[in-house]
């Protein structure tokens, strides 16, 4: 059947790395093309959160920042019952190519049982992203 | 990958593929925990059909017989399995493409 555990996407993107990292990692950016509201303390052990106008809120918790290349943070897996501890990690990696970034984002978690929720969220490992990823290239050429 | 997960989400999808399991679990859902004949007078399903899914349902562990009134067995529906087969329409239903375009185009604002 195949349980799919990690999600990621490769996009370049036509802005230096410290632009797209404010656009990820500030209350301003996540609000402007993420949510339509956020606030966040960026530390690790911080709290963020993204409202909809909709109503829907997505609360984060800061996992790792190291400007201006990794972001991460865990949040809910959506569709689970509020309480339930599972949740997802999600890592972006800023990489500069030429006057742009190769932007990656990771998503891993959907196949954790129960009782792993936290430790299999979020490991912490700091391995080469980019080099081992398949790139999704030109999927931003339009911009 | 823990390979009970993903048999545990296989119960799940094949139950819910059958028309008739899935009005059991339905009606369970609604209406609580509910005895085979209960089902039957609730459902366009024969009471032989239903006690027949029942089984099924049971060793798939989706849902628990439990004793009820005058020794008659009801069942309940399990939702530890259902959230199991959520996580993995959590997966499909991620979408980064979407909020990816939308920071590009933010930030060639």
């Amino acid at each position: 059947m195949g349980f799919p555990d990690r999600i990621e996407r490769v996009v370049e993107i036509a802005h230096p790395p410290a632009k797209v990292w404010a656009a990820l990692t500030t209350a301003e950016g996540l609000g402007s093309w993420f949510g339509n509201q956020a606030t966040i303390d960026l530390r690790p052990g911080g709290s963020a959160q993204m409202t909809w106008t909709g109503g829907h809120t997505a609360d984060m918790r800061v996992e790792r920042v190291e400007e201006p290349t990794v972001f991460g943070f865990t949040w809910h897996i959506y569709g689970l019952p509020d309480d339930d501890p599972r949740r997802t990690y999600v890592e972006f990696t800023l990489v500069p190519v030429g006057a742009g970034t190769r932007l990656t984002v990771v998503e891993t978690g959907f196949a954790q049982l129960p009782e792993d929720a936290y430790r299999k969220a979020y490991d912490g490992n700091t391995q080469g992203w980019a080099s081992e990823l398949g790139e999704l290239v030109d999927y931003l050429d339009a911009a | 990958m823990p390979p009970d997960i993903e048999a545990i989400a296989e119960h799940v999808f094949v139950a819910l593929a059958d028309p008739s399991r899935r009005a059991i679990l339905a009606a369970l859902a609604s209406g609580g925990p509910a005895t085979a004949t209960d089902l039957a007078g609730r459902l366009p399903i024969t009471r032989q059909a239903i006690a027949k899914h029942l089984a099924l349902l049971a060793e798939a562990g989706l849902v628990t017989a439990e004793p009820g009134e005058r020794r008659r067995v009801r069942y309940r529906l399990r939702s530890a399995p259902m959230q199991v087969a959520q996580q993995f329409l959590a997966a499909l239903a991620r979408d980064w493409d979407g909020p990816l375009d939308a920071l590009r185009d933010h930030l060639s604002r």
